[in-house]
């Protein structure tokens, strides 16, 4: 038996006690500043939420990196698509001209938008690298509707927390929260280096997300939904990343 | 002195309670991580050099194995299980595992001396003699000197100093520079490592280092008397009947 000194019982108590207190602190702080992923729940649940909280405390007004015309990749890799669904293939055949925008929700005027609609809006643009979470990345500038000026556009309401988007293939959606829809380099993208946006890249519409990776980068996008929780959204863990084992925020 | 040292049948403590704690949560973070890392780098067994890489660009090199995706060629006409999705979320949580248990370890390791008395090199230690007389011992196959029995050599220091002051931070802060957030935030780190794929080649070549580590140091134990060591390592004495 070793005896345990007084100082070390005081040093102990106060460590002990700062803990509880920080723990007890850490509860209404998180729920105020939105620290809590979707897929907060399960064996991976407390590194995804830690991982979420540190980077909404230290990254939420940070831009992605931009870089110069000269290293826009030569030849950017496209990633490999299922083949496309009758009802894409019948819009292609239009040249999308067709191609609509649905945004509902928790927005005071639900409305359509055509990829024309879109191009008479406010347009941005950015040199940014698109990160694939298997390792390999491509530089590209990406040029579409800042994705807050649809939301303004449709009076989207301040209670909203989450905005989901869906690709018109089946089973293709993620959702962003507030931080990374309202970011200035969130892009609904259809134009892409020189040219509009081609297909194999997400064409005619993507919603280019630069601060993360490149899953969350939705192609072919079709509808907009602003909403205050994410029970009801398939599995409710945010989007279809996280019901196929990935992480729905992909800042990491 | 604690009260330990009057027990006659404990000759020497050897590592403290925190040390050996942090020492075994390091270790199965860093198991972890490490099959977890393999399994994602599986799904793009390529490397490069400089910000972007991808399957239309010049590798650095290429490790000769299969992928677990069909749009990398490898050359083999089979694709690997694709495990990205647990591996990554695991290799986070390890992670913040492993740095959250760095942190207290690194804390501790200042506040207790323990970097300065058993890490970092001592009085005379700060030329290349001693590592020379070191070496040579080693390849003699030397018996232990008596003065080295509760303490370690300057090798042995020099190889735990370069693990915890170089190679951990390194594995850290490459990895991060993985991260499009935190490149967002921090654009110097990533920019100032050459890159996002030139940190990535460093992140695995780090990874590799720290693999050789820990070979090297299983060797050791084994080859110093495995069973006295993990008895160090897991009860905190050597020589100590009561497991201590």
């Amino acid at each position: 038996m070793i005896p345990i000194s007084r100082r070390k019982l005081i040093t102990g108590g106060l460590v002990a006690t700062a803990g509880i207190a920080g723990v007890a602190a850490a509860g209404p702080l998180v729920r105020r500043y939105g620290l809590i992923p979707p897929d907060c729940r399960g064996a991976y649940g407390a590194g995804e939420t830690l991982t979420y909280g540190a980077q909404r405390l230290l990254t939420t007004n940070a831009t992605a990196r931009e870089f110069p015309r000269s290293m826009i990749s030569k030849v950017p890799f496209a990633n490999e698509i299922a083949p496309p669904s009758e009802g894409f293939k019948k819009l292609a055949a239009g040249g999308f001209a067709d191609w609509k925008l649905q945004v509902d929700g928790m927005v005071a005027r639900p409305t359509t938008f055509s990829v024309s609609d879109l191009k008479r809006m406010p347009m941005g643009s950015h040199i940014t690298e698109v990160s694939c979470e298997e390792g390999w990345s491509y530089i590209a500038e990406w040029i579409g509707t800042p994705l807050h000026e649809v939301l303004h556009e449709v009076g989207v309401l301040p209670q909203a927390r989450y905005i989901v988007y869906r690709s018109i293939e089946k089973d293709w959606w993620e959702s962003v929260d507030m931080a990374d829809a309202m970011h200035a380099q969130t892009l609904l993208t259809y134009a892409m280096n020189d040219g509009d946006l081609p297909v194999k890249f997400g064409g005619p519409l993507r919603l280019r997300v630069p601060r993360q990776l490149g899953y969350k980068s939705v192609k072919f996008v079709v509808s907009l939904t602003a909403t205050d929780s994410m029970k009801g959204f398939g599995k409710g863990l945010g989007s279809a990343s996280p019901e196929a084992g990935y992480a729905w925020y992909a800042g990491i | 002195m604690s009260a330990t040292a009057s027990l006659p049948q404990i000759k020497t403590r050897r590592h403290t309670g925190l040390v050996r704690i942090t020492h075994w949560l390091t270790f199965v973070c860093f198991v972890a991580l490490l099959v977890t890392g393999a399994e994602i780098v599986i799904s793009h067994p390529r490397f490069y050099w400089g910000e972007t890489g991808n399957v239309n660009m010049q590798p650095a090199f290429v490790i000769p194995i299969p992928a677990s995706r069909d749009t990398v060629p490898t050359g083999y006409g089979y694709v690997m299980p694709d495990q990205n999705g647990w591996s990554r979320a695991l290799h986070f949580e390890a992670a913040w595992a492993m740095v959250l248990t760095g942190l207290v370890y690194g804390i501790a390791g200042m506040v207790t001396g323990h970097f300065r008395r058993h890490l970092l090199p001592g009085r005379g230690e700060w030329s290349w003699r001693p590592y020379g007389r070191r070496i040579a011992q080693y390849l003699r196959m030397a018996p232990l000197a008596a003065d080295e029995a509760g303490a370690y050599n300057v090798l042995q220091k020099a190889a735990y100093a370069g693990v915890v002051f170089v190679l951990f931070p390194a594995v850290i802060v490459t990895g991060l520079a993985l991260s499009p957030g935190f490149n967002a935030a921090f654009p110097w780190i990533v920019d100032g490592l050459g890159g996002r794929q030139s940190a990535r080649t460093l992140h695995f070549l780090v990874t590799i280092a720290l693999v050789l580590f820990l070979l090297v140091h299983v060797l050791m134990v084994a080859v110093s008397g495995f069973r006295g060591r993990m008895r160090a390592m897991i009860t905190g004495s050597v020589d100590g009947e009561d497991g201590r």
